[in-house]
């Protein structure tokens, strides 16, 4: 119970600062957007509805990027990082709580986007949004993982694109074959099998990226 | 609390710390000296647990859930008031009559009036009083204060020294500073960093 406690003081705070601050989730809904507005002219009249279901995914995925690079920007300006570390909480409370507000901020990004993709290229359905869903929850744990890799080092900015979007690579897959295949349930499966096994990995290694 | 053998600390090929042989007994109170650069801030880290020694021997005989320690940035995050900073730690370190525990700090340090004010509207020594109540928070055993003076005005100091005063018999610390004068009477020990 203390655990979740934790985990939920450290989410409530962050979704807080964002409140306070609005420097990530309205960033990511302008690029979310703008984004899928320049799709939507890049793409030519008749174009199939595979290559704009393409460019959904390389939009969320690049909008979730952004969130992720202000992802640790708070505990790293201020150093916080070291108070929150000393706390005698489990050091994996500060991952799931960061990778729990990252997923807010995703969520609230694709309440946006998914009804613009609908009205700029086609209909949403069922499997399309719970591939979104499934990419989201792998996107938020190994994205929080790699982000605060990222924010330890002077490149972060450059560092974290390199390291996750190898790692995303399977969300793409799933998310795109769970959007388009005549089988969605064997990629809905791959993505649940990814978040499933990444979240354990990023849990349980968390405490060596925020220690020496 | 703390013991420490022959202790290195290198950054890449930078040698921080080297050599360094530390006793810090339950009540002990150590004061660290030296120029800028001569590794104190990094010995803070070592004793916190922050950083990991080269070489050398070192054991912490305290939970980390124990420390309290001031650093160079407060630890504190701007968009936040003081009030919702302290609850945070104070439910992370799991502070039984948390609220009135931090405002009884937040009185004590003058800080009270400004509880409600995001930390970013904060001068540096409101910052530091702040450092100060996060630190002193949750009673630690072992308390680690990197120029635990700076930024403060003469009320703010004076409030410290009281501080220091009242939990010197109990507290083990480890303080590293550029005014040993000032602590020089709660001193059971000093190294001198070259």
């Amino acid at each position: 119970m203390n655990y979740l406690a934790d985990v939920g003081a450290l989410a409530r705070k962050d979704l807080l600062l964002e409140l306070r601050a609005r420097d990530t989730l309205p960033a990511m809904l302008l690029f979310v957007v703008s984004a899928l507005v320049v799709f939507h002219f890049v793409l030519p009249a008749g174009s199939s509805d595979l290559a704009a279901t393409g460019l959904l995914w390389v939009a969320l995925l690049f909008t979730a990027l952004l969130g992720l690079s202000r992802a640790f920007a708070a505990e790293r300006e201020q150093g916080v990082i070291d108070g929150l570390v000393l706390a005698p909480s489990d050091r994996s409370a500060i991952w799931l709580g960061k990778a729990l507000s990252i997923l807010a901020f995703l969520a609230l990004a694709e309440l946006i986007a998914l009804p613009a993709f609908a009205l700029f290229f086609r209909h949403i359905d069922g499997t399309l949004v719970g591939g979104v869903a499934l990419a989201d929850v792998g996107i938020a744990a190994v994205g929080t993982l790699l982000a605060a890799m990222a924010a330890a080092s002077r490149a972060r900015e450059l560092l974290l694109p390199l390291l996750f979007l190898p790692l995303a690579i399977p969300i793409v897959v799933g998310g795109v074959g769970a959007s388009v295949a005549d089988d969605p349930a064997r990629y809905l499966g791959l993505l649940g099998l990814y978040d499933a096994l990444f979240a354990i990995i990023c849990w349980a290694s968390f405490e060596y990226v925020v220690t020496e | 609390m703390i013991r420490a053998r022959a202790l290195e600390k290198r950054y890449g090929d930078k040698r921080i710390l080297r050599g360094i042989d530390l006793d810090v007994g339950p009540d002990d109170f150590l004061l660290v000296t030296g120029p800028n650069g001569s590794g104190k801030t990094t010995l803070l880290r070592l004793c916190a647990g922050l950083a990991a020694p080269t070489r050398g021997d070192f054991e912490l005989g305290v939970s980390r859930g124990r420390i309290g320690y001031v650093a160079h940035e407060p630890l504190v995050y701007r968009e936040l008031t003081a009030l919702e900073n302290l609850d945070l730690y104070g439910r992370l370190y799991r502070i039984s009559e948390r609220r009135e525990r931090i405002g009884m700090l937040l009185e004590r340090f003058g800080l009270w009036d400004a509880r409600h004010e995001r930390v970013a509207s904060y001068s540096r020594g409101m910052l530091q009083r702040l450092a100060l109540c996060r630190a002193f928070l949750h009673e630690p055993d072992l308390l680690l204060l990197d120029e635990p003076y700076s930024g403060l005005d003469d009320e703010g100091a004076l409030v410290l020294d009281r501080e220091l005063t009242e939990r010197a018999p109990r507290t083990a610390f480890v303080v590293a500073t550029h005014e040993p004068e000032r602590l020089r009477r709660h001193a059971t020990d000093l190294l001198a960093l070259a």
